[in-house]
């Protein structure tokens, strides 16, 4: 039998190099994101809306306060879009800049969005966890309180509680936050139970880790994937929810705005011809909810092992 | 059969009364009471108010009475701000209305959208599908209160075909642009699920051998493939039967088409809480009724759930 040596070398070299190449399940979902040309373009809408929300201020030639004089009793004919006085976006009926009127609804959108979605991951993740590791009665009866707090009309009973506490954002978020994280118990409550029979969870309980530690340590990081699909499918939802109460006039009050606020106001005056007035607003809101949707449909994808 | 449809009874009515008591407690934990308003009362018109209303009584009798007046007189009291009107009038007149235009674009959501769906996975990767999946992109960042403005401008200031708002029971051209607007979005999701489910169904093992014994393709499809791709549609069908009343709230502002919408955004506004209180029990009884009966159906058709 004769040894070619150095080839063997070689090889044992080769190989080696594969080995420390080796690719995580991370990068996998990586590169399928990378790859899926919907979720990507859906990346650059959402850099474009939240750079624009970030820095557009900088560009207004005027600011979300003043009004414009010049304008004021003309919106019609005067207020129209130009970049020669200054206004983008053309003024809403007081005469206010509509360009800065859209970055500050921009901003409270999408902040609306992110804060109701991450207290909704928050209180979700941990409900859901605790319950699907708990198990027995007490899952039980911490899934069927979720049954029970489905049934409610909760779009009813948001306004109902901005009604009588107060119309501000601090209890929109209460509001938005007390229902949004229903749905994500349950997904989550599933997930743990298929996680809690393994056997890392099966050697922490082993070596006495306590309960609390094991869902913080070891089950929540585990379920970062499908929260963080949902957390992106969510963001959209909660924006909704938000543009609904405010379309109605009982989310953000003046002299703060949305973009619910903003298309409600629009919706108001198109008849007098002042079609920007819809046109802008509605534009974002509509590109925003498309770059999530295509994100959280592409991270789905990318992190879901069903569709290798 | 029935003891299934019992055991889900069994958390149906006590979700009810939650509900109830739930809300009544809200009611009672707001910041002023229903006679707060700008003009200070005089003490004694005040006491008597709340002598007459039953609002000096502990809150438990307060509850107890509520509620009894609901589950045995269907009564859900007067209302706070119309002394001459009772809640069940506001509501009785409003409730026809949305239930009309909400089962029509309920209706119409789902023909729409389980055809579009079914069209998208049968011609799956050809212009066909790419126009339905187009479309259901599409339709979906356009929710109700989008619509609406959307197709007021198009259809009534623009070309003036239909009346920009307004109700009648039997000038169907009311009908559309709410139905339009409340559906469009509802129609999107239903057609993403039906399609995605669909092509789960056509690529499985009982769809392979239908088709080898020379069945018909589109036997295939309506006998075979349907009915199993119908499930996660149906499971769907609960929430969207509620936003349809949800959505009501924007139809009647924006068309002043009067429904019940409209009952619950003035009582809102004017803080008349006993209306709103009416009406939030209401839709969760129907909200409860509803996802009864999907369950039902579900348990119906699927024949893998053993109850």
């Amino acid at each position: 039998m004769v040894i070619q040596q150095d080839k063997m070398q070689s090889l044992a070299a080769r190989m080696a190099e594969d080995e420390v190449k080796g690719r995580s399940p991370w990068a996998d979902a990586r590169k399928r994101f990378l790859r899926n040309r919907a979720a990507m373009a859906g990346l650059v809408i959402l850099i474009l809306v939240a750079l624009f929300a970030l820095f557009g201020n900088r560009f207004a030639a005027w600011s979300n306060e003043d009004l414009d004089f010049n304008v004021m009793g003309q919106v019609a004919t005067m207020g129209m879009p130009s970049v020669e006085n200054g206004h983008y976006f053309g003024t809403d009926d007081l005469g206010r800049d509509l360009f800065a009127r859209t970055v500050q609804g921009t901003q409270i959108s999408l902040m609306v969005g992110i804060v109701g979605a991450a207290i909704a991951v928050i209180a979700g993740t941990l409900y859901g966890a605790t319950a699907g590791y708990v198990g027995g009665r007490t899952d039980q009866l911490m899934m069927r309180a979720v049954d029970i707090l489905m049934a409610i009309p909760y779009m009813f009973v948001l306004i109902l509680l901005l009604v009588m506490f107060g119309r501000s954002i601090a209890m929109l978020f209460l509001g938005i936050g007390l229902i949004s994280w229903l749905d994500m118990s349950r997904i989550v409550r599933g997930q743990t139970l298929s996680l809690k029979n393994r056997e890392f969870i099966e050697a922490a309980r082993a070596t006495g880790v306590p309960a609390w530690r094991i869902i913080l340590r070891h089950i929540v990081p585990n379920l970062l994937g499908v929260v963080a699909v949902y957390a992106t499918l969510l963001v959209p939802l909660m924006i909704l929810t938000e543009s609904f109460i405010s379309f109605l006039g009982l989310g953000v009050q003046e002299p703060l705005t949305s973009w619910g606020a903003l298309i409600s106001e629009g919706a108001r005056t198109m008849s007098y011809g002042t079609l920007w007035q819809l046109a802008f607003p509605l534009f974002f809101f509509c590109i925003t909810l498309f770059g999530f949707f295509f994100v959280g449909d592409g991270l789905r994808d990318a992190l879901d092992p069903k569709d290798r | 059969m029935f003891a299934f449809v019992m055991r889900r009874l069994a958390v149906a009515i006590p979700t009810l009364l939650l509900l109830i008591i739930f809300s009544f407690i809200l009611m009672h934990l707001a910041p002023g009471g229903p006679f707060s308003q700008e003009r200070e009362l005089p003490a004694q018109v005040l006491a008597n108010l709340n002598e007459k209303y039953g609002l000096n009584d502990p809150l438990w009798k307060q509850i107890w009475n509520y509620l009894t007046g609901i589950v045995l007189h269907f009564d859900f009291g007067p209302s706070f701000v119309y002394p001459d009107r009772t809640v069940n009038e506001l509501i009785a007149s409003g409730f026809p209305v949305t239930l009309t235009y909400g089962t029509l674009s309920f209706i119409v959501a789902i023909l729409a959208g389980v055809s579009l769906g079914v069209i998208a996975a049968i011609w799956h990767n050809s212009w066909l599908d790419y126009l339905a999946v187009g479309i259901s992109i599409g339709a979906q960042v356009l929710p109700n209160f989008v619509m609406a403005p959307i197709l007021v401008l198009v259809f009534t200031l623009w070309y003036r075909l239909l009346p920009g708002g307004g109700w009648s029971f039997t000038d169907p051209t009311f009908w559309i642009m709410p139905v339009i607007a409340l559906a469009t979005s509802y129609m999107a999701s239903i057609a993403r699920i039906t399609r995605s489910s669909m092509l789960e169904v056509l690529g499985s093992n009982h769809i392979r051998t239908a088709r080898a014994k020379g069945m018909p393709e589109h036997r295939v499809i309506i006998r075979h493939a349907l009915k199993p791709a119908m499930l996660p549609v149906i499971s769907y069908l609960g929430p969207v039967f509620v936003s349809m009343i949800t959505g009501s709230v924007v139809i009647d502002i924006y068309f002043s088409t009067g429904g019940i919408g409209k009952a619950f955004v003035d009582s809102a506004l004017n803080r008349d809480y006993a209306v709103m209180m009416g009406v939030t029990i209401l839709v969760g009884a129907l909200t409860i009724l509803f996802n009864l009966i999907v369950d039902i159906l579900y348990a119906w058709i699927d024949p893998k759930i053993r109850y």
